[in-house]
């Protein structure tokens, strides 16, 4: 779960990370006044994307009615294809440094990763790249967190000995978001070092691990209908589908991820644009095929939808019955093609012919017809 | 011979009495997989599908002489699954389950460093085919057949349809291994492909990579002069870059990962790249 900037700053608050005063509005009015209340404010888009700033979502505000012009134009408006919900309207801060913080998995070493460096701000990515040296890492015994001398260690590292008192308690508190959280990303950048030398948490990100969202059912409850996603992966999420949407007009469905990616791999070599990415795993049972279906069929954009089924023990006479039953139920009229395999592959194809559904041999050879059919 | 699992392997199913370890382990034993026992927590002293069930993976290992296991415990007790077959004393542990949690297995890898002779495959894999001889997991036996091509692919579904390909081809298999497709997993690409090359009977060698990590990039080093001929796939060249919000991930794993720059990898070390599944089976017809 990718949680918005507020909501990962009431998270790491409650774990003892310091951040400023701060306020969510829905409307110019209620930005108005967190103004009022709080003095010159920062009025920031609450997207689930990075880039805002750049894209216009984040400006400062002196006086309510600055605060009220910047809610109008930033509540509503589009940042990569998120609307924005709302804003969150923060005390600005006097800024004397910069300095980067992030917590995140480095699949390579299988491992947690604590990075630090002096050198924070939007061009961090710019910094890794061109003077990795100047990132300090630290890769924490997982059973046992962080040591004080590790951190330490790690601050001296990245040259900020200066701010070691306060930086090393921050990185403990921030860790706690991979443990009491499942954190796969917790990062704060910028950490402001304020001109009253005091640490605070200017933007913070923290994405949770789904696979442990059932030990954080608070936070889905907290947090889960706040973020206005596009509608057909809302719709998807909410049949228990493995749905994201692309921007093609050719609807795809799948079993397994390796497959389903490769098949919108053979759609685009064959010419064609996949409108979705549609995994519907191991078995290919009716209604889920049907559920899939509906959903891919909610998109206006979809002229024809590919389904590739490789069946491993399901037998393929009785998918290929599951999906004449999906198609009719729904009414499709739109040209459908299925590559078939596994068991009982002839048969399936067969009852597919009979139906007017476009068998294909090969997953290739239905990806070529698909297009084909919706040029 | 094969890698990893052959007739003779003693193997323990934890998770038996379960749906899909019911069903899983009746298509293991079809296909002559030495299943002596499982593991069921409340349910010892049973017999289930002909083999006992133990409360615990220490008990079948002591009555039955089990050397591997296979996991099929739902994603919130799998990881002390691995841990409890490794630490009673199991030489390879194929966890098919999927949905763990990620900081649940980097704390399972640390684990495993406190057990050299464990060999962890998954999570969130089909498991381990050696055709004619038996399966840990759930690829379906029906597509193979017996031969020299080694198979190791991050993908499920992917993997079976290659496997498929390469028999109507006549192209026989030694291993098929699914590594699985989660981030933080046992067995790495290189590590099954170290074993391949010490196997005689392997003599090719299918590679089916995924965007994001670099364990295919590490695979394609070590694949450079090897003696296997080798032919290397990667799914999701077309796939949407996930939406980002922070810059750690960036940070960490920099330019790498995308399917082009595992196919320049490949290219470079002279291992051919396939386009499809199809091509898969041409190229290694070829060489």
């Amino acid at each position: 779960m990718k949680l918005l900037e507020y909501q990962a700053k009431e998270v790491l608050a409650s774990l003892g990370v310091p951040i400023p005063p701060g306020r969510v509005a829905r409307t110019p009015e209620e930005a108005a006044a967190a103004c009022a209340d709080l003095g010159p404010v920062a009025v920031k888009a609450q997207v689930p994307v990075g880039g805002r700033g750049k894209a216009g979502g984040v400006k400062l505000a002196r006086t309510p009615d600055e605060a009220e012009h910047a809610g109008s134009e930033i509540i509503g408006m589009d940042i990569k294809g998120h609307r924005v919900p709302l804003v969150y309207c923060e005390a600005a801060l006097n800024i004397a440094r910069e300095i980067y913080l992030g917590i995140t998995v480095d699949r390579d070493r299988r491992a947690n990763v604590v990075m630090l460096s002096a050198r924070g701000g939007i061009d961090i990515e710019q910094v890794a790249e061109e003077t990795p040296e100047a990132i300090a890492r630290l890769y924490p015994d997982p059973w046992r967190g962080p040591l004080a001398f590790e951190l330490n260690a790690l601050v001296w590292d990245a040259q900020l000995g200066e701010h070691v008192r306060a930086l090393v308690p921050l990185i403990g508190q921030l860790y706690r978001a991979v443990t009491e959280y499942d954190a796969m990303t917790a990062e704060i950048n910028p950490l402001v070092v304020t001109g009253e030398g005091t640490l605070v948490a200017g933007d913070a990100k923290l994405e949770t691990d789904d696979n442990a969202a059932f030990r954080h059912r608070d936070l889905e409850l907290r947090y889960g209908g706040v973020v206005e996603g596009d509608p057909f992966e809302v719709e998807a999420k909410r049949r228990n589908l493995t749905y994201v949407s692309l921007d093609g007009d050719i609807g795809v469905i799948g079993n397994g991820a390796g497959l389903c990616m490769g098949t919108l791999d053979m759609v685009e070599r064959a010419g064609g644009r996949a409108a979705n990415f549609c995994d519907i795993g191991g078995g290919a049972r009716a209604e889920v095929v049907e559920n899939a279906l509906a959903v891919i069929l909610m998109n206006p954009k979809v002229r024809g939808v590919l389904i590739n089924v490789f069946g491993g023990i399901t037998r393929g006479d009785e998918v290929a019955k599951g999906l004449v039953k999906a198609r009719d139920s729904l009414g499709m009229e739109l040209p459908l093609v299925v590559r078939l395999s596994g068991t009982n592959e002839e048969e399936g194809r067969e009852i597919l012919k009979q139906h007017g559904i476009t068998p294909g041999a090969s997953g290739w050879e239905a990806a070529q017809k698909i297009v084909e059919l919706t040029r | 011979m094969a890698i990893l699992l052959n007739a003779e392997t003693r193997v323990v199913i934890q998770g038996i009495t379960g749906r899909e370890g019911t069903f899983h382990t009746q298509q293991m034993q079809a296909l002559g997989t030495r299943v002596v026992g499982g593991v069921s927590p409340g349910k010892g002293g049973t017999t289930h599908l002909g083999v006992p069930v133990f409360d615990t993976v220490a008990q079948a290992v002591r009555d039955t002489g089990a050397q591997a296991s296979g996991i099929f415990v739902p994603a919130p007790f799998a990881a002390d699954a691995i841990m409890e077959a490794a630490a009673a004393g199991l030489s390879l542990v194929v966890c098919i389950t999927e949905g763990i949690p990620i900081q649940d297995m980097i704390r399972v890898k640390a684990f495993l460093r406190e057990y050299p002779g464990c060999r962890l495959v998954g999570p969130n894999c089909p498991g381990i085919l050696t055709p004619g001889q038996a399966k840990i997991g759930i690829i379906p036996q029906r597509f193979a057949s017996p031969g020299p091509v080694g198979v190791v692919s991050r993908s499920g579904t992917l993997t079976y349809e290659t496997v498929a390909a390469l028999t109507a081809a006549g192209l026989g298999q030694s291993s098929v291994v699914g590594i699985g497709g989660d981030p933080v997993l046992g067995l790495s690409f290189t590590d099954v492909i170290e074993l391949f090359e010490r196997d005689p009977e392997t003599s090719h060698l299918a590679l089916i990579g995924e965007i994001g990590g670099s364990d295919e990039e590490q695979a394609a080093e070590r694949l450079r002069g090897s003696r296997l001929r080798s032919v290397a796939f990667i799914s999701g060249r077309t796939a949407p870059e996930g939406k980002r919000m922070g810059h750690a991930g960036a940070i960490v794993s920099g330019n790498r990962g995308t399917a082009r720059t595992k196919e320049e990898a490949f290219r470079a070390a002279g291992v051919p790249v396939a386009q499809t599944t199809d091509q898969i089976v041409e190229i290694l017809a070829r060489s």
